[in-house]
């Protein structure tokens, strides 16, 4: 939780995908951890923005639209905190595997989208565990907005940096703001150790691609005797075990 | 005229390099009898003819119903508890506090991120973070610190009752609510009295009677409003 902490003795690995809204990444994710739950591995799901105590508050922010950059970066670092401390930080103690949709590469490359200065947010988050491994699914803008307004019906205000005013048209704005953290996740790529995965490529040689850079990080890892049952089944149970997945 | 000057980066979204307002801090720990000072002084300056505004921690319409119901349910980690306070002084600042110092008026904080840097060191968050992420502050006018000691603040608390947070309850797990709450108090005490010489705030004894009290507070911040246009 400190600055100073040093977190490489944590015996658990910790797997986190970024990208931006229609890039694919939740949907990699979710096929990495029936993989390893398959394989036995014992895996904790952690996704951006929700944690049980702090969400309540950002939604009533972004519903009333009280939100304004800093409030956005600091109500959101709040959230990944908290999670921090009773999902991430327990489960790499215990040595196992978690899966985060959205790290802190999101915080870093929204926040600066919408002007907040670059250190500070460094700062803010400098009590976040290093990931392992960090795999970033890069998608076009225009890609990426093909694929939404297939997926649902609106863009929401906040996604769109609405409240940057920078269009009165909620598409428009859309595209400034996401070409904004695409160009901030590209900065990210260089500072950081992050994989880049194009994600215009199929869905199934993407998959390829991230298990291969998983399996190197599975030794050591504690898994679970899986029963001699049909494969239909043992996903059955598995996802009971998972409590039902997400 | 305030300078806007900040104890660190500056935050996005604040053009003006002056302000024609007041910004004046009252910092001192639970129970010490802030608040209550605090309304005098308003009803004081607003008599007088200057318009004051005062915000207090947890007021805001983000964070302060998120942070009460979060506090009465769970068992908050320093770090979580710190973000959220930081939010919430945010809110208060960009909705409150800065509209009215834009607007000319004199605004009596009722604490700032002096007391929440110290709360979060006493449950063990880096100082070094703390200073870093309240950077964003703005540097007040005047910060005026009310001074006591745990023996005589306890005397004060007992007949209110005692608070789980304010005796760190959620970090002195095996302490009596007694000696968690001296003991707190002492860690916290020694942190804002640290901070008290390192900023330079004006210290006001705050174990006389509220009369006395408001009087040398009074005396305190008349310098930093008088230059101001009134009514």
């Amino acid at each position: 939780m400190s600055t100073t902490t040093d977190f490489s003795h944590l015996p658990g690995r910790l797997i986190v995908v970024e990208g931006i809204d229609g890039s694919g990444k939740s949907t990699q994710l979710d096929l990495l951890h029936k993989w390893l739950r398959s394989e036995g591995y014992v895996t904790v799901f952690t996704e951006w923005n929700s944690s049980p105590i702090v969400r309540d508050t950002t939604k009533r922010g972004k519903r009333k639209q009280l939100l304004t950059p800093m409030s956005f970066s600091l109500v959101h670092a709040a959230d990944f905190a908290s999670r921090t401390h009773e999902q991430i930080l327990p489960a790499l103690q215990a040595g196992v595997i978690v899966l985060a949709d959205r790290y802190v590469y999101t915080a870093f490359a929204r926040d600066a989208a919408r002007g907040v200065n670059r250190n500070w947010v460094r700062d803010l988050y400098s009590f976040a565990p290093p990931p392992n491994l960090a795999l970033y699914f890069h998608v076009s803008l225009d890609e990426s907005i093909r694929r939404i307004a297939a997926a649902r019906a609106e863009i929401k205000f906040y996604e769109a940096g609405m409240d940057l005013s920078l269009s009165d048209d909620l598409q428009e704005s859309f595209r400034l703001f996401q070409g904004r953290i695409l160009e901030e996740y590209d900065t990210l790529c260089e500072e950081y150790d992050i994989t880049r995965i194009d994600a215009s490529q199929p869905l199934v040689s993407q998959q390829v691609r991230v298990r291969e850079l998983v399996e190197p990080l599975l030794e050591g890892m504690p898994r679970r005797e899986i029963s001699n049952v049909p494969a239909h089944i043992q996903t059955g149970f598995a996802s009971l075990a998972a409590g039902g997945g997400r | 005229m305030t300078a806007v000057r900040f104890y660190g980066e500056p935050p996005p979204g604040i053009d003006q390099e002056w302000l024609p307002g007041r910004l004046i801090v009252i910092e001192g720990t639970d129970g010490v009898g802030r608040s209550t000072i605090i309304s005098i002084l308003k009803d004081y300056l607003e008599a007088n003819g200057w318009g004051v505004v005062d915000s207090g921690l947890r007021r805001s319409p983000l964070v302060g119903p998120g942070i009460d119901q979060a506090k009465e349910g769970h068992t908050l980690d320093p770090i979580t508890l710190n973000l959220f306070y930081a939010t919430d002084f945010w809110d208060r600042f960009e909705r409150i506090m800065l509209p009215a110092l834009q607007a000319g008026m004199v605004v009596l904080a009722d604490r700032y991120i002096f007391s929440l840097m110290a709360r979060a060191i006493v449950r063990g968050a880096p100082r070094e973070w703390l200073e870093q992420i309240y950077g964003f502050a703005l540097i007040p006018d005047q910060v005026v610190y009310l001074d006591i000691d745990a023996e005589d603040l306890v005397l004060r608390v007992l007949e209110r009752g005692f608070d789980f947070w304010e005796s760190g309850g959620d970090y002195l797990h095996d302490r009596s609510i007694y000696d968690g709450f001296m003991q707190h108090q002492r860690e916290q005490l020694r942190e804002m009295s640290d901070m008290a010489q390192r900023y330079g705030w004006d210290v006001v004894d705050a174990r006389g009677t509220i009369e006395q009290v408001f009087e040398d507070v009074r005396r305190a911040v008349m310098p930093t409003v008088e230059a101001m246009p009134r009514v």
